[in-house]
Parts: C-alpha cells; sequence; structure tokens
C-alpha cells in the first residue's frame, strides 16, 4: 500500500513535515518558511541543567512538536496526536492510518536511524519522519532532511519509535484529521498571530536563560569559560554551540535565515513594507551567527585562543542579540 | 547570507544526502539552495567524536586497571549515559551506577547481565572481557 505523497526537502524536520502533511492535505500554499513562522519558531535557550556529550545544550528553535502544534491550531486544522505504551498497538494504530490513506508524522530517536550517517547518530530523540506507506514488509520513509524518499523495515522503524532517554517519543505519531479550506485571511490571522508570539516568546518571557536574555546570557557564560575551565574544555563547549546551531540542514544561524524567508513570504499575504525591513535584520543575525561559528572553530580548533578571542566570541553573541531585540521590538510595533 | 556565499565543502554527509539552506539571491530574494556542507560545521562534529574516543580509552584504561566495570567501557562507546541506560534496561539509575563499580559487576548474575550484553548489543562472552581480542 502506498500512499501518493508528495516529499519536500526542507532545512528542519518538524517545518518539513508539518509542510509535507499539510500540503497533502491539500494546503498548497504552506511552505517550510510559512510553517516555521507560523508556528512562531525562532528561540534560543540555553538548557538549564541539562548536560548532552558533557557540554551544556542550546536549542535555537521551540520545542519539538510545537511548530506542527501552532501551525494547525493557528490554521484553523484539526489535530489527531496519539502516544503509546505498547509498541504493538503503536504499530496497529500506524497500519491502520495507512490503510485508511493517511500519511503520518511520527517523532522519532537518531541513534538507531539506519539510513543516517554513523557520525549523525546520537542519541537526539526529537526527530520527525513521515511513514507514507508500507510494501513488502517495509515502511516508506519520507524525512523531510533527506534528498529522497528512503526505507524501514518493521522492527528498525519501531526501534527507532521507540527509542528511549530525554525526549523519548513513545511511538507519538500525529496528522490533520481532515482536509480544511484554508483562505487567504486565514492565514494572514494566523501569520499575525505566529509574530506576535515569536515577539512575546524572544523578548517577555522572564527567564534569564530563554529568548533575547538567553543569548547574553551565554555570552557572559564564555567570557568566563577560558578562566573557569581551560581552553580545551572551553573549546568543547564552544563546538557544542556551534553543533547545536548546525544540526542537519540549519547552516549556521540557519533557523534566522528561515525566519527572513518567512517574513518575505508573510509580505506577499500581508504587504507591509516593514515585513522586508525587518527580514533584512534578520538575515544580518544569520550572517553574525554565522560568524560566532567561525569564530568558534577557530578557538576549539586550537588556532586562537588568548582571552581577547574568548571576548570576541562573546562579543558576536552581544550582537545577535542586540539585532535580534531590535527585530522583534519593530515586529511588535507593527499595526496589523 | 547570499546565495554565492553557501558552502559546498566536503562532509560526512556525502553519499547519503546534501542540506536545505536558506540564502537571499541578487535581488534579495530568499531562495533554498542545496548545500554539501560547511567546513566549521564538520569540525565541530569532529571535535565531538575526538571527545567521544577520548572517553571511550579513558574508560577503557579505567576498567583494565579495575577501577571500573565494563558497563562503562560500552557506555561510552555506545554514546550513552546512566541515564539512557536505566531507561533501556529498565534498572533505575543508582543501580547503573552500582553495576559500573568493578566489584558489583562481578557479582552481578549472568540474568542481569544480559540485559547491558542485550543493549550493547554484544555476547554475554564479551560483556564480561571486553578486550579479550
Amino acid at each position: 500500500m502506498q500512499i501518493q505523497f508528495e516529499h519536500a526537502q526542507s532545512a528542519h524536520c518538524e517545518n518539513g513535515v508539518t509542510t509535507n502533511l499539510l500540503r497533502h492535505s491539500g494546503m498548497s500554499k504552506i511552505t517550510e518558511p510559512l510553517a516555521f513562522g507560523i508556528g512562531s519558531g525562532l528561540f534560543y535557550i540555553q538548557i538549564p541543567f541539562l548536560k548532552v556529550n558533557n557540554a551544556p545544550a542550546f536549542s535555537y528553535r521551540t520545542m519539538p512538536g510545537l511548530i506542527f502544534k501552532r501551525t494547525c491550531k493557528s490554521l484553523g486544522i484539526p489535530v489527531e496526536r496519539k502516544k503509546f505504551s505498547s509498541p504493538e498497538k503503536a504499530e496497529q494504530v500506524l497500519n491502520d492510518c495507512l490503510q485508511s490513506g493517511q500519511p503520518v508524522g511520527c517523532q522519532v530517536g537518531v541513534y538507531y536511524l539506519t539510513y543516517f550517517p554513523k557520525e549523525y547518530r546520537f542519541h537526539f530523540n526529537a526527530h520527525n519522519l513521515v511513514v507514507y506507506g508500507k510494501e513488502n514488509g517495509s515502511y516508506l520513509i519520507s524525512d523531510p532532511v533527506m534528498e529522497t524518499v528512503t526505507s524501514l523495515s518493521g522492527p528498525e522503524l519501531q526501534r527507532v519509535r521507540f527509542a528511549k532517554g530525554a525526549l523519548a517519543p513513545r511511538g507519538q505519531l500525529y496528522y490533520p484529521k481532515h482536509k480544511v479550506d484554508i483562505t487567504d485571511d486565514a492565514i494572514r490571522k494566523a501569520i499575525v498571530k505566529g509574530i506576535k508570539r515569536n515577539s512575546r516568546d524572544m523578548l517577555h518571557i522572564p527567564a534569564s536563560v530563554v529568548g533575547i536574555r538567553g543569548i547574553k546570557y551565554t555570552a557572559n557564560k564564555i567570557l568566563k569559560w577560558r578562566e573557569q575551565l581551560g581552553v580545551k574544555t572551553a573549546g568543547s563547549y564552544l563546538a557544542q554551540l556551534v553543533r547545536m546551531q548546525e544540526e542537519i540542514g540549519t547552516g549556521g544561524g540557519g533557523f534566522r535565515f528561515i525566519y527572513g524567508a518567512f517574513l518575505q513570504q508573510a509580505y506577499t499575504f500581508i504587504p507591509k513594507d516593514e515585513l522586508l525591513k525587518i527580514s533584512e535584520q534578520f538575515t544580518k543575525a544569520g550572517d553574525v551567527w554565522r560568524s560566532s561559528a567561525v569564530q568558534a572553530a577557530g578557538i576549539f580548533k586550537g588556532r586562537i585562543t588568548s582571552e581577547k578571542d574568548f571576548q570576541d566570541m562573546a562579543g558576536y553573541l552581544f550582537e545577535v542579540a542586540e539585532i535580534e531585540r531590535q527585530a522583534f521590538k519593530a515586529l511588535e510595533k507593527i499595526k496589523w | 547570507m547570499k546565495k554565492s556565499e553557501i558552502p559546498q565543502d566536503k562532509s560526512l554527509l556525502e553519499g547519503f544526502t546534501r542540506e536545505v539552506d536558506y540564502a537571499v539571491d541578487e535581488s534579495g530574494k530568499y531562495t533554498s539552495v542545496l548545500s554539501s556542507g560547511w567546513e566549521v560545521k564538520t569540525s565541530a562534529l569532529d571535535l565531538a567524536w575526538d571527545d567521544i574516543k577520548l572517553r571511550v580509552k579513558e574508560a577503557e584504561e579505567k576498567v583494565r586497571s579495575g577501577q571500573a566495570s565494563p558497563v562503562l567501557f560500552f557506555m561510552e562507546l555506545r554514546l550513552m549515559d546512566p541515564g539512557i541506560l536505566a531507561a533501556y534496561t529498565g534498572y533505575w539509575q543508582w543501580q547503573v551506577k552500582r553495576h559500573m563499580k568493578a566489584n558489583v559487576f562481578n557479582k552481578l548474575s549472568d540474568k542481569k547481565l544480559q540485559k547491558y550484553a542485550d543493549l550493547f548489543e554484544i555476547k554475554l562472552e564479551e560483556l564480561k572481557n571486553p578486550f579479550a581480542k
């Protein structure tokens, strides 16, 4: 059984799954940047109390699952989402969906994902893909970060759906319940809502490790790392900062560029010149994130390791924080 | 980032996939472009693997000198941590941590050890004598 499903590659997995599932349900105007923006995907957090690979953990986008949830909700699309305690039941429900012609989004762990390069397979459990059919005992997979579709055997799919540890997917699957005709007006409203919510998340959450404050928080930490941790460990921490900017497909402040693209596409629905100007600010923010990654690489490769180099590193983050603060302030001021 | 600046460096993705980057074209309009990888990013990933290899080596030394049990060695080898071990085996984290002590490990029954062997995808023998080869 194979469902006619169009695989479009995307920069980020959850954006891609959201976009492809919605397009499959007839919402042909949805693109990756629109899904990301409507879902208020842009974020920053230095996650407290959590160490990944013995270094602090950072995230440049919102919590796993939220982009799909918020995008569908804002567009008025009802969503089915299920978690399972029993793997057998999870497989049964998946098969039933496929049988009825419904492609399904699944949260999976990356460590046992056989078609990924080995070097990328860490115990990261918030990856997303679409299952769109079953043939000769193999499940047909549309993984949005892959150029082409692929497949997994039944046991392979079960294993990644029931990966364990932090953010364990517990077989989680989700899909839009039924087709909804989305008007341009509904998209306009969803865009405005997405922008307002994203401005709030980045500017006004009263926690020191989150949003613009969070970027500054990390910058202030970096200023102390060299003395506190020594050059080697500080280098590993910085590599982590880069690596987490840099999951497959989000290349160098990549989420900032997607947000820039979102604002340009938002302009085609709501022709306000501010959107284009602010889009340029996000391009600039993405560029500075990239420069910070280059600086970090200089440090962790041991090429530049003086106190001044760490100050410059922190300087890039302070610069990013200021650009993004101004950009979101400007978005907040738009009269819709 | 301009479209013309999108890096096309060699990376570990080669032969698997390329990645989508968003960038602006000459007229300032955003488009998406495929990239084979970025050297900066590859070096960050390389460093993560250097760190892992170092931890595996340190774990091996600890096991060889009797300071730790093979559970520690295979945990590092499989990029896991005590939380992940506990989640997969069904033991509590404090139990997992105890099992990493050589003297505790040596008294564990084969039945208990089998859970670790299954998780690490090795034979029981290899779990007991990881460096036999």
